[in-house]
């Protein structure tokens, strides 16, 4: 355990020390949200119609850009080696990565989703439900982005294949995350959609670090 | 005691070593000698468990490597080529954090006493990024003052180490040896220890497998 908190607080004070690495992602989701509205024209029917899609892409595309930074400096520098060395199982560290990941990546998008919600004319109640469904889908983007990361770790290019593996394994998140948003707009209720991106989510939680270690194993051979 | 029987390692189609045999017992070193490319760290790689031997088997106070992981890496220290340094965090943050993952938090003051004896007083709080080569490598060094482990596997310890910092870490192996440590560890110098010790050759002349052979006269 304490393995555990000491590679959530050293990737913290990691993020802490490059600041840049976070914001530029934090930019490119607002930015990213952002064209839509100017692109598109002030028809609040239109924009309230596309909002939860938009939204939830551009958060998978943000997340994105981090992810293939999430094992390669630790394997350049010998780190991952020592941490495959440690009397704490590489799985329980590879958690405390992927935690940190979410934190830094992931939680700051779920805060900022409804200020930026709002260029697209959402009721309040359509803002929460949007920040519930990125609060239980981010975490699954951080785990199941883990696994692609560790898998393409040391491959030539991989930056490009990352996305190409990891993508579509998003899809799953994408479809029930904007569909939570857009049931509740059109009066169904989200809950449905919601208990699935929790059932995805625990279903992460238990299998992506020991599918990320395998991987990590095979690249530290 | 570390014991291993006919250790092989292969890089591709070429066998680098075949039956290696060593054994290290308490208070013993063992230094592991050969050419660039003869497998030196690939050895050393193999008894630290990080990657599997072609052929052969190794053994932890009698018990194969594998089947007894995580008492084994309990005992172990591992210093590989890559120092394991972040270079955004300090000295001290790099140590302590090295030294949680390993399974043994370190308090500041202990470790900031460690950083002092290691030749790295007033340079605690510096990023490692400043610091230069042969700093880091201290601060890697660092980890040998704080750790029980009880066997110790250093890939070339005494790379970019000056005169002063060389007789140091000597005098720390040597501590370490007189405590009952066991050491193995690669190194081009002639390095002077207490205690008693062997030092194990790998020759890169051995020939290549028989079907690398094979395919060499079919080309």
């Amino acid at each position: 355990m304490n393995a555990f908190i000491a590679i959530v607080r050293r990737d913290l004070l990691l993020a802490a020390r490059r600041k840049s690495e976070v914001f530029t992602a934090l930019f490119f989701f607002m930015i990213v949200v952002s064209l839509f509205p100017l692109g598109i024209g002030p028809e609040t029917a239109m924009l309230r119609r596309i909002a939860p899609g938009v939204l939830w892409v551009a958060a998978l595309l943000a997340a994105m850009l981090s992810l293939n930074r999430l094992f390669a400096a630790d394997h350049q520098d010998g780190t991952l080696e020592q941490m495959s060395l440690s009397p704490t199982p590489l799985a329980v560290l590879v958690s405390g990565k992927v935690l940190a990941h979410w934190l830094t990546a992931g939680l700051p998008l779920v805060l900022l989703a409804p200020v930026i919600g709002l260029q697209f004319d959402l009721s309040a109640r359509a803002l929460g439900v949007l920040m519930i469904s990125l609060l239980l889908g981010t975490p699954v983007l951080s785990l199941v982005g883990a696994i692609g990361a560790a898998l393409t770790l040391g491959v030539r290019g991989g930056g490009v294949l990352l996305s190409l593996l990891v993508l579509p394994l998003y899809i799953p998140a994408l479809i029930f995350g904007a569909g939570a948003v857009e049931a509740d707009v059109a009066g169904l209720g989200a809950g449905g959609h919601l208990s699935l991106l929790g059932a995805l989510l625990a279903l992460g939680v238990f299998f992506a670090p020991w599918a990320a270690t395998a991987a990590l194993r095979i690249a530290l051979e | 005691m570390l014991s291993a029987h006919g250790l092989a390692c292969d890089r591709g189609d070429r066998r680098l070593f075949s039956a290696v045999d060593l054994s290290v017992s308490p208070g013993e070193w063992l230094q592991v000698e050969g050419a660039n490319g003869a497998g030196k760290t690939s050895l050393l790689r193999m008894l630290a468990g990080l990657s599997p031997a072609a052929d052969g088997h190794i053994e932890w106070e009698g018990q194969p490597i594998g089947e007894a992981r995580d008492d084994y890496h309990a005992r172990l220290l591992y210093l590989g080529h890559a120092p394991a340094i972040k270079e955004d965090l300090s000295a001290l943050e790099n140590l302590q954090t090295a030294a949680a993952v390993a399974g043994r938090p370190l308090d500041e003051a202990t470790a900031i006493a460690a950083l002092r004896r290691i030749g790295l007083k007033g340079r605690e709080d510096l990023p490692a990024r400043v610091l230069s080569q042969g700093q880091k490598r201290r601060v890697a060094l660092a980890r040998l003052l704080c750790s029980q482990a009880r066997l110790w596997i250093l890939d070339e310890p005494f790379v970019a180490l000056d005169v002063a910092a060389v007789t140091q870490l000597c005098g720390i192996l040597d501590e370490h040896l007189a405590r009952g440590g066991m050491l193995i560890f690669t190194s081009h110098q002639a390095v002077q220890l207490a205690g008693s010790g062997t030092t194990l050759k790998l020759s890169a002349a051995t020939p290549p497998r028989a079907g690398a052979e094979a395919r060499e006269v079919a080309a």
